[in-house]
């Protein structure tokens, strides 16, 4: 039961708005701890830990190449194409990214997209564009649902490919227990709850627009 | 064989130079930050844990004071516009050359044998970012540094948010060391009642989304879960399927994902990249999709689960 503490820390933590790295290493040392682990070796864990899940950080070496293209105008020629479509709005924009996403990460290419690479210097700026004109905290609200819309594309579209990575932790998880199932039969019944997703996504980013035609009004 | 050795240590130089440019403008917390970061991913193979984890507590304290980065100079509005329009949709060559080189070495490296198989994605992600590099510098004519000074541009925004996604990750594993998903998959199986086949479902889909939103990644959860309720309950005494009970059950925790903030890259990063306010702009914008998709989720299970 005393293991639980770190989980604790962690809700206090996030609820006090503490800086959340502080946060995290507190609730690793502290779980360490609590399970009689002497604080040398929690500290030791958590930086083998740390190492080992470097695999994160390659993600970032697209930082270069990004910040050079936005040297280069990138976020504002996606406003001119945008600028250029009278029917845009932020919300038929993002539903447009969301329905690419989602399809093409049920192929397989779920590094189509992104936050950095897609969402911060095309997919937000072409949201932003299509709802001009913007106050700051209605930016945010426009650019927040970007980043959403890429979340929800990927999650609930990669499950539906073969050859995921969830797909085949369970694949593997089953055979440990003695049950064989296909990649395929697993990712035909990922498929209802795509199609959910896209449709409540989707409505929601359509009564978005309102919700941003009410507060220029406003 | 090319590893993952070369793209760490790619990485790492990377996070060095950042550093690097950062004392120059004597931005010293964001030299040392990036700095202990950078050791720790270019060389992290070669110290000792003890070490390491020295390191990983700097960066927390570092980040807690904050980082006090110095602005970087960058081209103005005007110059901008009229680069973008020389430029014009070339400049999105080189963001789409990076998935389209991901996917095509993921499918082809693999017969080369030139890689390990195991980490050939994350070695196509390497090469198809450093690819895309090497168009945009050409495109742009920038120099070397102008690529570092941009780049330590953006990672400057970001800030310490960069980091967490690692350090949430190194959590879960001491969570897992310290034996956390057995306590919590005991507590759920040990307090509700699991007479009925309906509440064994809706005790597992809501129990992937709460136990993933604690260690902020669903594939923690489900094994967890699976090993609790799913196999010996739902498919065991009641006789469920369990290609339903899996697949709809990690589809229950992704949910769960869209609401935590220790899912970092999905919902505190993107914050930080967008420059927002609010840390949890995210998971605001998120939360509704994740609850009717919860909701939706137990009741798709519970409909076809016990129908064979």
């Amino acid at each position: 039961m005393l293991v639980l503490s770190g989980i604790a820390v962690v809700i206090l933590g996030f609820a006090l708005r503490l800086n959340p790295l502080l946060v995290v290493v507190t609730a690793a040392l502290v779980t360490g701890l609590s399970a009689h682990i002497d604080l040398l070796s929690v500290v030791a864990m958590l930086g083998h830990a740390f190492v080992a899940n470097r695999f994160i950080a390659i993600a970032w070496l697209v930082l270069p190449v990004i910040g050079l293209l936005e040297r280069g105008g990138i976020r504002e020629r996606a406003r001119a194409l945008v600028g250029r479509i009278h029917a845009a709005t932020a919300g038929r924009v993002l539903l447009a990214y969301l329905a690419l996403r989602q399809l093409s990460a049920t192929l397989g290419l779920t590094a189509l997209g992104g936050h950095v690479q897609m969402v911060r210097p095309v997919i937000a700026p072409m949201a932003e564009a299509a709802a001009e004109p913007l106050d700051d905290k209605t930016r945010e609200i426009v650019r927040a649902n970007a980043a959403a819309a890429d979340n929800i594309g990927v999650f609930f579209g990669e499950d539906v490919f073969v050859a995921i990575g969830s797909v085949l932790l369970i694949k593997g998880f089953l055979e440990q227990n003695g049950i064989v199932v296909t990649p395929l039969q697993l990712s035909v019944w990922a498929i209802p709850t795509a199609l959910m997703a896209f449709l409540v996504h989707g409505a929601r980013l359509l009564l978005l627009d309102r919700r941003l035609k009410r507060r220029g009004a406003a | 064989m090319i590893g993952l050795e070369g793209i760490y240590g790619i990485t790492g130089a990377m996070f060095a130079a950042f550093a690097f440019c950062q004392a120059l403008d004597g931005a010293w917390r964001s030299a040392l930050f990036w700095g202990c970061f950078a050791l720790l991913v270019g060389a992290g193979s070669y110290l000792p844990d003890l070490y390491s984890g020295a390191l990983v507590l700097v960066l927390a304290v570092l980040g807690a004071m904050g980082l006090k980065p110095k602005p970087v100079a960058t081209t103005d509005a005007q110059t901008r516009e009229r680069s973008a329009t020389s430029l014009g949709n070339w400049l999105f060559l080189p963001a789409l050359v990076v998935p389209a080189v991901t996917f095509a070495g993921t499918l082809l490296l693999p017969a080369t044998h030139l890689v390990d198989p195991k980490q050939v994605t994350l070695i196509s992600l390497g090469a198809g970012a450093l690819i895309a590099l090497a168009i945009a510098m050409t495109m742009l004519r920038a120099s070397p540094l102008r690529a570092v000074q941009e780049g330590r541009r953006l990672v400057d925004s970001i800030g310490w948010a960069a980091v967490l996604p690692q350090m949430l990750a190194a959590l879960g594993g001491v969570f897992a060391a310290a034996g956390m998903g057995k306590v919590v998959a005991g507590l759920v199986v040990n307090t509700i009642p699991m007479t009925e086949p309906v509440v064994a479902v809706i005790t597992f889909t809501l129990g992937m989304a709460l136990f993933t939103f604690i260690m902020g990644n669903a594939f923690a959860a489900f094994p967890v879960m699976a090993a609790g309720i799913g196999l010996p309950l739902i498919v065991g005494k009641f006789g469920g399927d369990p290609v339903i009970m899996s697949a709809v059950g990690m589809l229950s925790g992704f949910c769960g994902t869209l609401l935590t903030p220790m899912a970092a890259n999905f919902n505190i990063v993107p914050a930080a990249v967008l420059e927002l306010s609010d840390r949890n702009a995210v998971i605001k914008v998120q939360a509704p999709t994740a609850f009717i998709l919860l909701a939706a989720n137990t009741i798709l299970m519970a409909l076809f689960v016990y129908h064979r």
